[in-house]
């Protein structure tokens, strides 16, 4: 082992009071309080951290922040373990335990390596031109094996035990970025009094002054007081370790703020991450920039950096990358760490360039640092960490440390997320942000400006015209004035190397990967990095993109511009689901709707289920019941005896006005203009396109009052497309829509007694005469209104009672009372569904969007007038064919055999001959009045099958059933019962 | 995430809507021959730029709009109630 990185015995904002320890691959470490999980295994010169995708090769820490593309590791362990995480991102907490991933057996004799042999084989496109013989199921048949070796860490075993919430927020101006540039905004926008959220992804904030490459003790002072400042502000919203990863539409922006990621245990009932969503009136993008690698042969060695890194491990955490350091560069930034290490170390530098200014020169001497110009580093030595880098010159430079730099690129993520094509910077060789598309300004070196104290002055001037913008005026901030040493970040000329240099150390991209990407003609950037990988993964190419673009470029002979740049899509950065998710998981996973009489269903010991957003009660099961035993008993019992059931999920809308009775006669196929008050009537809608959606009962309560109610599934729906016709289609028409679902409690009573009981209950004004079928009566009860409509589902006498919501359970409950005598025993859907089956009523499972009034049989309720919607296109050729599937009943020729909805129909006897399907069974039930199977369904032409015997096909539970074709009504074809 | 002017409501998120496509398709006459029924019904253009649409403010005030959007841009220029674009008040 030649040199050590090893920890400074002061400086940093690490707490040398207070020690961690740590594991990592089960080996104990110790560290400090304020370290990453990167700094903290630098300072015990352990490099080695991760293998690479796809040849295994040993890898290190290359960054020290969100753009780290090398060091992934697993952190924590069970269903709390977090695969493919930056190390360099990793806060430190005691006891942490981080894993290596991709390696076997282990991280330093990992038996994946053998990849590295065949590299030439395993180049870009290798598994899509490899596996794919012999023919379409080959990759499949391959894609176990490679995924076993090529790839990240292992997803956690079952779900994720912590919590993550959302929350909705609104401010005036949303700062991304807290360095020189995202301070001097935050703080002129937050001293205007304006609604300030800043958020900043890291740690700590501060930016360039953080990591020490803006530097000076005034600047230091003068962000640690802006900071103090802003954290005092009722105004302000500071938000650390949260990162901006999505710019939408509108300037609403999505950040992931991590709470409790830095802490041993998430205290009891906290949230581990927040999913913000920000919308901001304007918003000023100070993201920074981020060093660019130079390229050199086995540039992917551990010990090989990001110079700006090691600045900011030295600066951050006192650790010191080498104690001999090599520092390959084309501009002037690099000298600034040079000259920061010196130090702590023997620092050379590798200059392509022929000078660099006479001022940092100077320092160079002054500081022991040696300069080699006009020079280039060829490739990096060493095995499993870098112990020399090779000079094209011949010269080896024996180093424990090699350190890159190539110039800065811009973080322009989010800019490009809400805005034009970023323009080329000649001067800097990258990439600028484009036009804005959403209103955001951007300053510092995201805008391309290096120096700290033009940053600070477009972070001033960018918060400025934003407040301008908002009609704000600005309060004066006194800026600090910055160390007269400041280098330029002009790149000189970047040299591609031969040998095995990685573009994209992530995704194992070489520059003859880019080659061979470019040769067989994927010629723009984005054709490049689908074929390569070039640019995606976690760091989405942050180090990467730019050299891949240059390499492609020289290749193809044209400026980088025209190769193109990449598009910047959310997210930025990765996001766990569980922070997207939030709390809507689980139960909470939509809202559940609960009826009135939702705790009188409980107490009565009914099966609930779900209908859409309702829990409905399918039964009440009694000891030792099933489901379906329950459902018989309840049907047969409405049909002898009387039964009441909750049909509170109804949709009930309550229309008025001069105009109702003609928004009607839109809205549904039949008559409703001669609808006389205290009368209801049946009515079936259509679509414009001429297909049922919905059916349901309109009562008349007054001349231009009228009480609308719809099936459970469509009654948003229903009203959708009623207030589109009075706002919309026609405007003149003077009626008002009002949902009042949730308005009433509905019971129905249905079965032979039911009427006894209601006399019983509320004497004559239910009477046979005074409330004929299909009549509606509000009735004065217990100091409430109880509107009773004669109406039926079942078959049955029948009727639906109304209460407003909060008497329902005590109609429940008198209804319970008084129907002792009657013998009244509650039902719930099933039963419900058998007694409408019997009569051939029609639900959502029949009425599915693709049936016309004459495949339900309902063709004769149309009116003669086509005013309403659905009348002109139901007419259409194909709606009319007499070949259409058409609602027809089943019964099974064995009595007993049961069928199931869904089924297909065929005419074949034998379940595997080859076989055409005539339709599908809509409903069916096993019918305790008939004591036999039977269905709904519908068939090729309808009745003309009537009498004919088919099949019902099921080849999922291996039946296939004879059954014969009959009319839909099995029960009172007639409806003498219920008009009784 | 598009945000969408309410006459009643102001800013709102989009997910407080439903769309409804081109607010500017003529609804044909109760007498219509079935083609021009059918072109009403199923026919829609998708261009480019400025586009006339109708949205529904269901989880809002439940009214219509007529919100004008650049389908290429997300950008919306103008929102009113489809009430007071078909001529009442």
């Amino acid at each position: 082992m030649s040199g050590k990185a090893h920890r400074i015995d002061s400086g940093g904002r690490i707490d040398r009071e207070r020690p961690l320890r740590f594991t990592f691959d089960g080996r104990k470490y110790t560290a400090y309080e304020g370290d990453t999980l990167a700094s903290a295994l630098l300072a015990n010169d352990c490099l080695l951290l991760a293998r690479s995708f796809k040849y295994h090769r040993p890898r290190g820490v290359f960054g020290a922040g969100s753009e780290e593309p090398s060091a992934l590791v697993t952190v924590g362990s069970g269903n709390r373990s977090e695969p493919n995480t930056r190390a360099t991102t990793v806060e430190l907490h005691d006891g942490l335990v981080a894993r290596s991933q991709n390696a076997w057996p282990s991280l330093r004799f990992d038996i994946g390596a053998i990849n590295n042999l065949f590299g030439r084989f395993f180049s870009a496109g290798f598994y899509y031109k490899t596996f794919m013989w012999p023919g379409a199921k080959g990759w499949q048949f391959y894609e176990r094996f490679i995924r076993r070796t090529a790839g990240m860490g292992v997803a956690p075993p079952s779900a994720d035990p912590d919590r993550y919430e959302r929350i909705e927020a609104f401010c005036d101006v949303l700062v991304v970025g807290t360095g020189p540039a995202g301070l001097a905004a935050a703080a002129t926008a937050a001293r205007s009094g304006a609604r300030v959220i800043i958020a900043d992804e890291n740690a700590v904030p501060g930016g360039a002054i953080r990591s020490g490459i803006a530097a000076g003790d005034e600047l230091r002072d003068w962000a640690a007081h802006i900071v103090a400042e802003l954290e005092s502000l009722d105004n302000v919203t500071l938000l650390q370790r949260c990162t901006a990863f999505g710019y939408y539409d509108s300037n609403v922006l999505g950040l992931v703020e991590r709470l409790n990621e830095h802490v041993a245990e998430i205290p009891a009932g906290q949230a581990r991450q927040r999913h913000w969503v920000v919308r901001a009136r304007e918003v000023i993008l100070a993201t920074g920039a981020i060093e660019r690698p130079m390229l050199l042969a086995d540039n992917d060695l551990p010990g090989v950096m990001l110079a700006s890194a090691a600045q900011g491990f030295l600066n951050e955490f006192a650790v010191c990358p080498g104690e001999n350091i090599l520092i390959y560069t084309n501009n002037d930034s690099a000298y600034t760490t040079a000259l920061a290490l010196a130090p702590h170390a023997r620092v050379t530098v590798v200059d392509t360039r022929s000078e660099c200014s006479q001022a940092l020169l100077d320092a160079c001497h002054g500081a022991n640092v040696i300069t080699f110009f006009g020079n280039q580093v060829q490739r990096a030595l060493g095995r499993q960490r870098v112990s020399a880098a090779a000079l094209n010159d011949g010269q080896k430079v024996a180093c424990d440390a090699l350190l890159l730099s190539g110039g800065w690129t811009p973080t322009i993520a989010l800019h490009s997320q809400a805005g034009g094509k970023p323009r080329f910077d000649d001067r800097l060789q990258t990439f600028l942000p484009g036009e804005p598309r959403e209103p955001w300004l951007s300053a510092g070196a995201c805008n391309g400006e290096m120096a700290t104290a033009a940053c600070l002055q477009q972070g001033l001037a960018a918060a400025e015209a934003a407040l301008d913008r908002l009609g704000l005026t600005a309060a004066r901030l006194e800026l600090p004035s910055v160390a007269a040493l400041e280098a330029s970040a002009i790149p000189g000329p970047m040299p591609e190397p031969d040998g095995k240099c990685f573009v994209d150390l992530q995704n194992d991209v070489t520059l003859d990967d880019v080659r061979q990407g470019v040769s067989e003609g994927y010629a723009s950037a984005e054709l490049l990095k689908r074929y390569t990988a070039l640019g995606m993964g976690t760091d989405q190419g942050k180090t990467a993109n730019l050299n891949g673009l240059a390499a492609m470029a020289a290749l193809r002979g044209e400026a980088i511009p025209a190769v193109g740049v990449t598009t910047f899509r959310p997210p930025a950065a990765p996001v766990t689901m569980g922070a997207i998710a939030g709390r809507k998981h689980g139960e909470h996973i939509s809202p559940v709707r609960h009826s009135p009489l939702h705790a009188w269903h409980q107490k009565h010991g009914a099966l609930l289920s779900d209908a859409g957003l309702w829990k409905r009660p399918l039964g009440y099961p009694r000891d030792g019941e099933d489901r379906r035993a329950a459902a018989l008993r309840e049907a047969a019992h409405v049909r002898n005896a009387v039964g009441c059931c909750d049909v509170s999920t109804l949709g009930k809308i309550d229309i008025q006005g001069p105009d109702t009775r003609e928004l009607l006669e839109r809205l549904y196929v039949n008559r409703f203009a001669n609808l006389a008050p205290g009368k209801a009537r049946y009515g079936v809608m259509l679509q414009d396109d001429g297909f049922v959606y919905d059916d349901g009962t309109t009562a008349c309560l007054g001349e231009q009052h009228f009480f609308m109610t719809t099936t459970t599934d469509h009654a948003a729906l229903v009203l959708r497309n009623m207030e589109f016709a009075l706002q919309v289609t026609w405007p003149t028409l003077r009626a008002h829509a009002c949902d009042v679902t949730e308005q009433w409690a509905a019971i129905a009573v249905a079965g032979p007694r039911s009427r006894d009981l209601l006399r019983a209950m509320l004497g004559d004004a239910v009477s046979a005469e005074r409330l004929p079928f299909m009549g509606i009566t509000d009735i004065p009860w217990k100091g409430h209104s109880l509107r009773v409509l004669r109406i039926s589902f079942s078959g049955e006498l029948g009727y639906e009672l109304y209460v407003p919501a909060d008497c329902g359970e005590l109609l429940a409950d008198e209804l319970v009372r008084a129907g002792e005598a009657f013998d009244l025993m509650p039902y719930g859907l099933d039963a419900m569904d058998i007694l409408r089956i019997e009569k051939g009523h029609l639900t959502g499972a029949d009425i599915d969007g693709n049936r016309t009034l004459d495949d339900l049989g309902l063709a004769a309720m149309a009116r003669k007038d086509d005013r309403f919607i659905g009348a002109a296109l139901r007419k259409r050729p194909g709606l009319n064919d007499v070949q259409r599937n058409k609602l027809v009943g089943l019964q099974p020729v064995d009595p007993q055999q049961p069928i199931v909805a869904g089924a297909h129909i065929v005419a074949e006897k034998e379940p595997r001959e080859p076989s055409v399907s005539l339709g599908h069974v809509s409903s069916a039930c096993y019918s305790p009045t008939l004591k036999r199977e039977i269905g709904l369904a519908f068939v090729r032409g309808g009745e003309v099958l009537h009498g004919h015997t088919v099949h019902v096909t099921n080849p999922l539970a291996g039946t296939h059933v004879a059954v014969k074709v009959v009319p839909a009504h099995f029960f009172d074809s007639k409806g003498e019962r219920l008009r009784g | 995430m598009i945000r969408i002017f309410c006459p009643h409501c102001g800013h709102r998120d989009h997910s407080e809507f439903t769309y409804f496509g081109d607010a500017t398709v003529k609804r044909p006459s109760d007498t219509a021959p079935g083609s021009e029924w059918s072109e009403y019904v199923y026919q829609r253009d998708n261009p480019r730029g400025k586009h006339e649409e109708l949205w529904h403010h269901g989880m809002g005030c439940r009214s219509w709009l007529v919100v004008t959007r650049d389908t290429l841009t997300h950008k919306i220029t103008a929102s009113r109630l489809a009430r007071d674009k078909a001529g009442r008040r």
